[in-house]
Formats: structure tokens, C-alpha cells, sequence
């Protein structure tokens, strides 16, 4: 039997366990473009907090690896500068957007935000068309 | 400074299982996430279990929230209320949703995959720091600039006056 969409919806759950338990425990949005943006202001206590998040995004990998004995499968195909485009271009558009995949995609969905719903479905099309202009390019 | 421990501990131990999640659901794999987002081509519809289980716990969670007067360890919940669907908000998606599409990485998984040790995923992560950085300093001259404006026409008005 196929485990991959097992794996993808277990995963799924506990990536909105998480968001739950942030929200039920400290009363926010686990959104990561902020969190990341919230790191790099100097805001003492919001800081650390920030950082403490993304030190727990660095462990999840090491808690795969202690589970499976093996690293998570990924498969990078493109040139070194697509990523530095890609990232400049996340970078930007999640701070001007306020918000990501999971600010906007697992909270925002979840709790109905009329501006979440807007989001997604724009950076869904946008790239869903990146990826066909690219195939049909041959990038 | 008050810094709280429990706070931090309690931030360390959810980005630990979303982390754990990303790595579970294939969301940390580029080639993957392009297959999601190629509906057009070759459609690997794996990822769109990821985004039901996660909703499905999340909304759970969301719905739990309201019926607390305020979260375990805070005073109050701070959670966006339904705003305006502004020209920031679908510019700054489309530009996202571009780089998402280019690279196959959000910035979720693109933290966790520095502990890959993958040069791709450092120089992603370099540069969407560079982004946010870019981002917050223009809109910072932004208000300035907006706030000098505004004090000279104040300043223009006490003359003719």
C-alpha cells in the first residue's frame, strides 16, 4: 500500500496540532514569515520567543532522522540562482503580504479570514502558473 | 525585560512538531511541492493531504480558542480580525506565490532544511532573509518620508495662516 498521502495527511495534522497548541498557548498566529520577521527585530521577549520557534523548525528534521534512521527524502533540480531568486521574492511577498503558507494557508483557512481566503487563492494561481511557464520554458 | 520562559519553551516545543510535521508530510521536498503546484503538467496531489489534515486540527484548535476568555500562557489572544482585502495583500501573495512556484520552498520548510546542510536551501534562506530585510527598511523610509511630508504642510498651513 501507498503511505505517501498516510505520511502527507499525518504530517498535515501535526503541522495544524501545532498552530493549535501556539494559539491555545500563547494566543498567536503560528505564521513562519513572521515569525522569522519578528526575529529579526529587536524586540526583547517577542525575540527570543521567535527564535525559539525556528530553533524547534531546525529539530523537526532531527526528530525525522530518530525516527526513520534516514533523512527526509528531497529532491532540489534547479540552478543555485533560482533559489536566490525564489528566496528574495518569498522574502518580500510574504512580509508586503503578511503572511505564508501557514499565516494565511493552515490558520488563516482555519479560521475563515476573508483576507486569508484572498491570499491563498492568489499565491496558488501565481504559482501554479510559475511552475507552467517554467515547465513550458524548459527552466 | 521580562522574558518568559514557559513562552519560549512553549514556542521551541510547537515549532519542534510543526517542524517534525513538515518533515513527515513531503512539504520539505522542492520537486514535490512544484508537483502539487503543477495542475497544468504532471499533478501530485499528495500535498493537498498535508493542507486537509492540517486545517482539520487547526480549525479544531481555532474553535477551542473561542471558548477561552485568554490563551494558557498569555493575557490575551492576538489574533488578526477580518480586514480589508487590500492591493498589499494580492501583491505581496502574487510575489510569494512566484518564488514558491520557482524554488518549491515556503518559508516553513525552508528554515527546517538548513539542517539538511543543503547549499540550495542555505542560499534560499539568505535571500529570503535579504527580502524581509528589504522589505521592512522601504516600508520604514516609507513612513518617514510620509511623516516629513505631512509636518511640512503642517508647517505651511502656520505660514499662511
Amino acid at each position: 500500500m501507498d503511505l505517501t498521502y498516510l505520511y502527507s495527511l499525518a504530517g498535515g495534522a501535526l503541522i495544524g496540532l501545532a498552530s493549535a497548541l501556539y494559539l491555545l498557548l500563547d494566543g498567536r498566529i503560528a505564521g513562519v514569515s513572521g515569525i522569522i520577521g519578528g526575529t529579526l527585530q529587536r524586540i526583547g521577549d517577542n525575540q527570543l520567543r521567535n527564535a525559539a520557534f525556528l530553533l524547534g523548525l531546525l529539530l523537526g528534521p532531527v526528530i525525522y532522522r530518530l525516527s526513520f534512521a534516514s533523512w527526509p527524502p528531497v529532491h532540489y533540480g534547479a540552478d543555485l540562482w533560482i533559489y536566490a531568486a525564489a528566496g528574495l521574492l518569498v522574502g518580500f511577498g510574504t512580509r508586503l503580504g503578511s503572511g505564508c503558507t501557514s499565516g494565511h494557508g493552515v490558520c488563516g483557512l482555519a479560521r475563515l479570514s476573508r483576507r486569508s481566503i484572498a491570499a491563498v487563492a492568489t499565491f496558488l494561481l501565481t504559482g501554479i502558473a510559475t511552475v507552467a511557464v517554467m515547465n513550458a520554458v524548459g527552466i | 525585560m521580562t522574558v518568559s520562559f514557559p513562552r519560549a519553551l512553549a514556542a521551541f516545543g510547537c515549532g519542534a512538531i510543526f517542524g517534525f510535521g513538515l518533515a513527515l508530510s513531503g512539504m520539505m521536498d522542492p520537486a514535490r511541492v512544484r508537483g502539487f503546484l503543477d495542475v497544468l503538467g504532471r499533478f501530485d496531489p499528495t500535498l493537498g493531504f498535508v493542507l486537509a489534515g492540517a486545517l482539520a486540527v487547526s480549525a479544531a484548535g481555532y474553535a477551542l480558542s473561542r471558548r477561552m476568555q485568554r490563551p494558557l500562557l498569555e493575557s490575551a489572544f492576538h489574533v488578526p480580525g477580518q480586514g480589508r482585502i487590500d492591493a498589499r495583500l494580492i501583491a505581496g501573495a502574487a510575489l510569494f506565490g512566484i518564488g514558491w512556484g520557482m524554488g518549491g520552498l515556503c518559508p516553513g520548510p525552508a528554515v527546517s532544511s538548513l539542517s539538511l546542510a543543503l547549499p540550495q536551501a542555505f542560499v534560499f534562506v539568505c535571500a529570503m532573509i535579504a527580502g524581509i530585510l528589504i522589505h521592512d527598511h522601504w516600508q520604514a523610509v516609507r513612513r518617514l518620508a510620509e511623516s516629513l511630508s505631512s509636518a511640512r504642510r503642517a508647517a505651511d498651513a502656520d505660514a499662511d495662516a
